[in-house]
């Protein structure tokens, strides 16, 4: 009998009124930034948001079979596809940070001193020191491969090359673990810093390491019960001044610096379908 | 531990809520085909055994993945709007579930069917009969088939976070929780959630030995 009950009761909360999906990246997530802006939307609009943290590549195939009512993400060059599929509409550059080589304090590859990012990845293969990849086809994993691409660089089959096939903080455990050098963003690297052992070696502004969070809205014409209104509001409330200041301030009294930086909708990357 | 209490304890409500239905969902199933099954005549079923023991052996991420193929808006069951809901959940971990009720059973059940068989046929027993009373003299290894399709359903993460997509407040489970504060690098609020789960799944099961060895 309690079992049916129990039953009934999670049927019950299936049945709820439509709340938005967000598919998003985990290091929006898991930085704890949605948790900090997502109560004040809801409070506002009584919209609740039901927010699925994946890689990049995941977060967008969810959304791409309809399964979410929008995306917020960082691949530039996937959003474009995803816009040009006719997956998605109404782009929107919501914030921006920066990627960061981390690695062992005693940077046997001597990264720290690298003139660029180029450069830097040239000096990890040159020395062959182990650098930990995402591998997940996430927003990081492409970047990652547009670097060594970029240099010129195959690392793929180097024996120092290890891929981690899991998310970003779970990588930089890997990779302090393995005194492993790693792409990280900066947001979960200043995130995860006091609980692994990795220095951020490189993260000068280098527009190859630059790192664009856009918000999409899933193609109501194309997937009919898609909760586009509440897709829409969330996108207005991103976009919105206090808002985006309150991006901007996140953790930035216990870091010293923004975790994400406002874009107030004004991309630094375009992203064109 | 960073979690507040509060939500430590509706995510372990909802971890025995998700199993506590898996498991009875195959019960439903699983007990009936189970008995039946094993109350045959030794030849026969061999293939229906074979399918089910191996089925203990059935990868829960691939479970998901079908699941989710099954419940995605452009997969068949789409227009039921059921995939990363808790019901999702119920489902994958159902036919997880399955193959332990169903295959301990008919083990259990096929260990006493031919004394069964005899005592009752010769009291003047019907068939129908003899499967009540297999049941009942069944009734302490079904608890076991039970506590090892709740414990299948209970302690597994890769069928929940595909169909259930780790939605706090509304399909996070322990075991989901448990890898998202691995992922955030909060190892003790981990391991401290990896307790609660043991806890959650030795009390259930005290429950069900208990309630199975009472009767």
């Amino acid at each position: 009998m309690k079992r049916i009950l129990l039953l009934g009761l999670l049927m019950g909360t299936a049945l709820a009124a439509a709340p938005l999906r967000l598919a998003t990246t985990t290091s929006v997530n898991d930085s704890g930034l949605l948790d900090a802006l997502l109560p004040g939307f809801t409070q506002e609009t009584g919209i609740p948001v039901q927010v699925i943290a994946v890689g990049t590549g995941q977060a967008l195939a969810i959304a791409g079979r309809g399964d979410a009512d929008a995306v917020l993400v960082h691949a530039p060059d996937l959003e474009a596809r995803f816009l040009r599929e006719g997956k998605g509409v109404a782009h929107a550059c919501i914030a921006y940070n920066n990627f960061v080589i981390a690695g062992p304090a005693s940077d046997p590859a001597r990264v720290a001193g690298a003139a660029s990012a180029l450069e830097a990845m040239r000096r990890i293969y040159a020395a062959g020191a182990p650098f930990v990849s995402r591998g997940d086809n996430s927003g990081t994993y492409h970047r990652e491969r547009a670097l060594w691409k970029a240099a010129g660089l195959e690392p793929d089959g180097q024996p120092w090359y290890l891929e981690s096939g899991s998310g970003m903080g779970a990588t930089l455990a890997l990779a302090a673990e393995k005194r492993a050098y790693t792409l990280t963003d900066l947001g979960t690297y200043l995130f995860m810093k006091d609980k692994v052992e990795l220095a951020g070696l490189y993260d000068r502004p280098d527009p190859l390491m630059l790192n664009q969070y856009g918000y999409m809205v899933v193609n109501p014409e194309r997937f009919a019960h898609v909760n586009a209104e509440a897709a829409y509001a969330l996108r207005a409330y991103l976009l919105r001044p206090d808002v985006q200041q309150r991006i901007g301030a996140y953790l930035k009294d216990r870091f010293g610096k923004s975790l994400f930086n406002p874009l107030y909708g004004r991309c630094k990357v375009e992203v064109e379908p | 531990m960073t979690l507040p209490w509060a939500e430590v304890v509706e995510i372990a409500a909802r971890s025995l809520g998700v199993a506590a239905a898996a498991t009875f969902l195959a019960a439903l199933v699983g007990l009936p085909l189970g008995v039946w099954l094993g109350a045959r005549p030794r030849k026969g079923g061999l293939g229906a055994q074979v399918l089910l023991y191996a089925g203990m052996g059935l990868p829960p991420v691939v479970v998901g993945l079908v699941f989710y193929f099954l419940l995605s808006r452009s997969g068949p069951l789409g227009g039921l709007g059921l995939l990363f809901t808790p019901v999702a959940m119920v489902l994958a971990e159902a036919v997880l579930a399955f193959p332990m009720v169903a295959g301990f059973t008919l083990a259990a059940v096929r260990a006493r069917a031919d004394g069964v068989r005899r005592l009752v046929r010769g009291l003047g027993g019907s068939e129908r009969q003899v499967l009540t009373t297999l049941l009942w003299e069944s009734r302490r290894p079904i608890v076991a088939a039970l506590a090892a399709g709740f414990g299948a359903a209970i302690s597994e993460v890769g069928a929940a976070t595909i169909v259930g997509g780790d939605i706090r407040h509304h399909t996070r489970v322990l075991t989901t929780a448990v890898v998202l504060e691995t992922r955030k690098g909060e190892l003790e609020s981990a391991l401290a959630l990896g307790a609660v789960l043991l806890g959650v799944t030795l009390v259930a099961t005290a429950i069900l030995v208990v309630w199975g060895e009472r009767r």
